[in-house]
């Protein structure tokens, strides 16, 4: 099948973008979505330009390092897959792609459809930890923890910080991102100690670095790779509250 | 120069003990002035950093992600092991030690996979302390699976996804000392030569993957936690970034490469649907607790999986291992796979596959419970092959997935080149010819929690105040060199993409240093791949520039490396005159077709010393001392 690209390119975070459109043509339905790139980016190395500048590399939806925009939707048109899951066989032939690079103020573009998140790094050494050092730790088994709640901390713990949620929000939010991290912590007997402090410390450096507020619209919980549900965002919300005011 | 392991004396259950008493310290108040390099932030190197930081040296490291939580020990999926107990099936410490030895295939060290086994237990605290989120059963107690290689279930586990969780743990810790300004962490920002003064490891020179800018950093240790070497086949279940140049390059500089042919062939990922395939993908070994693999009788049966009755179906593994059955490890279930598939018995369009069946445990269990347990893996077989596990057997078939060999340490985890340390799956020591399941995040974690913290204070405390100048010469000649080599890449200006060529030193390698070798294939190797060499460094072509965002020349850096090690793996192969493990020598087989060991002759660790380009490498042999256990032939019927 033949696809046509209209792909984002920019330089660098200095230098203004622009839309390039290619044909790609010889494109199976088992190809993923980056061997498709790969297939182009094969030609434009052949023919001295530059190939298209992506993130990616586990290629299997775990490292959360990848993510596109493709035709208005992160990840693309699947629900609960990364970019790299996505197979060429969800598009037909002769269908336009326009894809694009996650848009928010907090992730400034570094090159083409390569985004800078280290704010998401800066959010989480705010306060996305228990801590403890390294030996004389209890056993194990030491504290029970009902099945039900182990698993909802997992649950959360799936997050994979792609940041699909904030580029498909209208206000760039991070809320479904911390509040993912916040809900595993504050539902493991581990992170007691430290619940308070830790959701002001994680939304206070998450304002600080620009993400945009929550008004529930419920995009990111669409678009979230893992099926992070809402319910960590209204639990978020309740730890913020309760540190605030109790 | 002779190898000295620094194995301690005494009882194996006594020697870390008494060791970690003989090691010099390093008094609280002197920590902080000395400063420590850490080379990639995964397992290894994330629990290596944070450990180091928090007990008061100051750690710049370094990855060439932009975060840590992006290292490939994220996608490690089935479990860590542990000699816990908890299900009071029989383990202990020493039959932890005694599985992963004789899974190893007896070509590791007693006293180092002891030391393993022993802080197996301190590790699932650690995690458990940070807040990693392991299965629990309904009393509110951690839950435990099997593995391959092993008759007790002993593996600790988070759904299919227990490297990501672990990985999040140690990134936690890793993150808090990032804000304490005790670890300053290089985002984006490759290794690419190690730099020595008067003959210790003092420092190493990046190139940052976004301005190009070549810097140099000085130290007074280096540790280098830069995984393995998988993708030399360039289709492997690694990362797309995953590759060997910062070991190559210490290698270069004086580190001993050792056992490089051992490398592992994990026998349950998803088969090549198509040439432009970038990556394999793992089913994680956790699968073959509950799924049964099997291929038709009947060789070229053209059938579909469900129209294949019962009394057709050969479930080969349940058959020819009564005891083990489709838990053998993972190098025979591999050679089991590859023979059915080259006797005709292979399914799928490629006929280069065979069956992992979950049909009767959903029919025992259920579906949902087959979902609560391996949903993900499900999940990721569905996306990619668009056929459903829960109704269709998943097709599998091995892939290149891991690699035991690695640079040559010591029992202190230190390479032959003084103040190198070298943790997790870029070293060679613990896993001997073949590694078990569950295993890797157990020995990432054992180096960089409860290893080194110990054992660099000893060389550190022999080395106070002894640092380098960033000006010194050593420094700026190694800097220069990479100047030069950059210059060299981006020169070439030939007519083939990196990832043709390294695709074709893949197939190289599949076909002759893969699963089944030989002398012929193998000398077959040694003559293309230093023609495959310098193809590459004549006709490579590089777009763009070298002080921007350059894919393509971050990918011929390490390709150029890739080209190198491949003729050790090689090399190494052809002098290995046995089968253990991983490395199935065709002519040394049992008539069962089981590996043929010689524990007479090769009882001992390959360290390949490298002498330049055109040289031969010079081969040191650490000889294996047992002690402990008998080398039996391993069977797993």
């Amino acid at each position: 099948m033949k696809v046509t690209l209209k792909v984002w390119r920019q330089k660098n975070g200095d230098t203004a973008g622009h839309f390039a459109t290619y044909e790609v043509d010889h494109v199976t339905g088992d190809m993923s979505f980056f061997e498709m790139l790969d297939l182009l980016n094969d030609r434009l190395v052949l023919q001295g330009e530059e190939p298209v500048a992506f993130d990616h590399d586990c290629r299997e939806g775990i490292c959360g390092t990848c993510g596109v925009v493709i035709n208005g939707r992160a990840h693309g048109p699947l629900r609960g897959i990364t970019t790299c899951q996505l197979h060429m066989r969800s598009f037909h032939d002769g269908e336009t792609l326009v894809v694009e690079p996650w848009r928010a103020a907090a992730f400034p573009i570094i090159k083409d459809l390569i985004v800078d998140r280290r704010a998401f790094d800066r959010i989480m050494s705010s306060g996305g930890y228990v801590s403890v050092n390294t030996g004389g730790t209890p056993d194990a088994n030491a504290i029970p923890i009902a099945k039900q709640q182990a698993d909802e901390a997992m649950d959360a713990a799936a997050c994979i910080g792609c940041g699909a949620c904030v580029a498909t929000c209208k206000n760039s939010s991070a809320m479904l991102f911390v509040g993912a991290k916040v809900s595993q912590l504050a539902l493991l007997p581990q992170g007691q100690v430290e619940r308070k402090q830790r959701a002001l410390n994680m939304i206070a450096t998450m304002d600080a670095e620009g993400f945009g507020s929550c008004t529930n619209t419920g995009a990111c919980e669409v678009e979230c790779p893992k099926e992070i549900s809402l319910v960590h965002i209204a639990r978020l919300n309740r730890e913020y509250m309760k540190a605030s005011f109790c | 120069m002779t190898l000295d392991s620094r194995i301690p004396s005494g009882p194996l259950a006594e020697k870390w003990t008494n060791h970690k008493f003989n090691l010099k310290l390093v008094n609280p108040a002197n920590k902080r002035k000395y400063t420590i390099i850490v080379v990639g932030t995964g397992l290894a190197g994330a629990s290596a950093a944070a450990s180091l930081a928090e007990l008061g040296y100051n750690v710049e490291a370094f990855s060439y992600h932009e975060s840590p939580r992006r290292a490939h020990s994220i996608a490690a999926q089935g479990g860590i092991n542990a000699a816990k107990n908890y299900p009071n099936d029989g383990d202990s410490v020493f039959r932890l030690f005694y599985d992963t030895i004789k899974g190893g295939d007896y070509r590791s060290r007693e006293a180092n996979v002891y030391r393993l086994a022993e802080v197996s237990n301190n590790i699932i605290d650690q995690c458990v302390a940070q807040g990693v989120p392991f299965a629990r059963e309904y009393g509110g107690l951690l839950a435990n699976r099997s593995f391959g290689g092993a008759q007790v279930s002993r593996t600790f586990y988070a759904r299919g996804q227990t490297g990501q969780q672990l990985l999040l743990g140690a990134y936690s810790a890793l993150v808090r000392q990032m804000e304490t300004g005790k670890v300053n962490f290089h985002s984006r920002t490759e290794m690419l030569d190690l730099i020595l003064v008067g003959g210790h490891a003092k420092g190493i020179v990046t190139r940052h993957l976004v301005t190009g800018k070549i810097d140099t950093h000085v130290a007074d240790a280096v540790i280098l936690a830069t995984g393995g070497y998988g993708n030399a086949f360039f289709l492997s279940t690694n990362a797309m970034a995953s590759n060997a140049t910062a070991a190559w390059r210490a290698h270069k500089k004086g580190a001993y490469f050792a056992n490089p042919c051992f490398t592992q062939i994990h026998p349950t990922c998803i088969p090549v649907a198509s040439g432009h395939q970038s990556k394999l993908t793992l089913m994680s070994e956790s699968l073959r607790n509950d799924g049964r693999v099997w291929v038709p009788k009947k060789a070229g049966d053209d059938r579909a999986a469900n129209d294949i009755p019962e009394e057709e179906r050969d479930y080969y593994l349940e058959r020819i291992y009564p005891s083990f059955g489709n838990l053998v490890p993972r190098d025979v279930a591999s050679r089991r796979a590859k023979e059915m598939c080259d006797s005709g018995h292979g399914v799928g369009a490629t006929k280069l596959a065979v069956y992992l069946d979950f049909k009767d445990v959903i029919q025992r269990n259920g579906r949902q419970w087959v979902e609560d347990k391996y949903g993900n893996l499900f999940d990721m077989y569905k996306q990619i092959t668009g056929e459903d596990p829960y109704t269709v057997p998943m097709r599998i078939y091995p892939a290149v997935h891991y690699t035991m060999g690695g640079l040559w340490v010591d029992y202190n985890l230190m390479s032959n080149v003084p103040g190198l340390y070298v943790l997790g799956e870029a070293n060679f020591s613990d896993h001997g010819a073949n590694r078990l399941g569950a295993s890797a995040l157990m020995q990432g974690l054992a180096d960089g929690y409860f290893v080194v913290p110990y054992t660099i204070g000893d060389y550190l405390a022999r080395h106070l105040n002894e640092h380098v100048s960033p000006e010194d010469q050593a420094v700026l000649d190694a800097r220069k060199d990479v100047e030069a080599l950059i210059d060299n890449l981006m020169g070439i200006n030939g007519k083939r993409t990196v990832d043709d060529i390294h695709k074709e030193l893949g197939q190289i390698l599949w076909e002759y240093v893969g699963m089944a070798r030989n002398a012929e294939g193998l000398n077959k190797a040694l003559e293309k791949i230093p023609e495959l060499r310098k193809e590459f460094w004549s006709n490579i072509r590089i777009p763009g520039r070298p002080d921007e965002l350059n894919p393509e020349l971050e990918k011929a850096g390490r390709l150029a490396d890739f080209v190198e090690l491949g003729e050790l793996m090689a090399l190494d192969a052809l002098h290995r005159e046995e089968s253990c493990g991983g490395h199935f020598r065709e002519e040394h087989q049992t008539e069962e077709n089981e590996a043929k060991r010689n524990d007479e002759e090769f009882a001992y660790v390959a360290a390949w010393e490298n002498k330049g380009i055109n040289e031969e490498p010079v081969l040191h042999k650490e000889k294996l001392e047992f002690e402990n256990v008998e080398l039996t032939s391993r069977s797993y019927k």
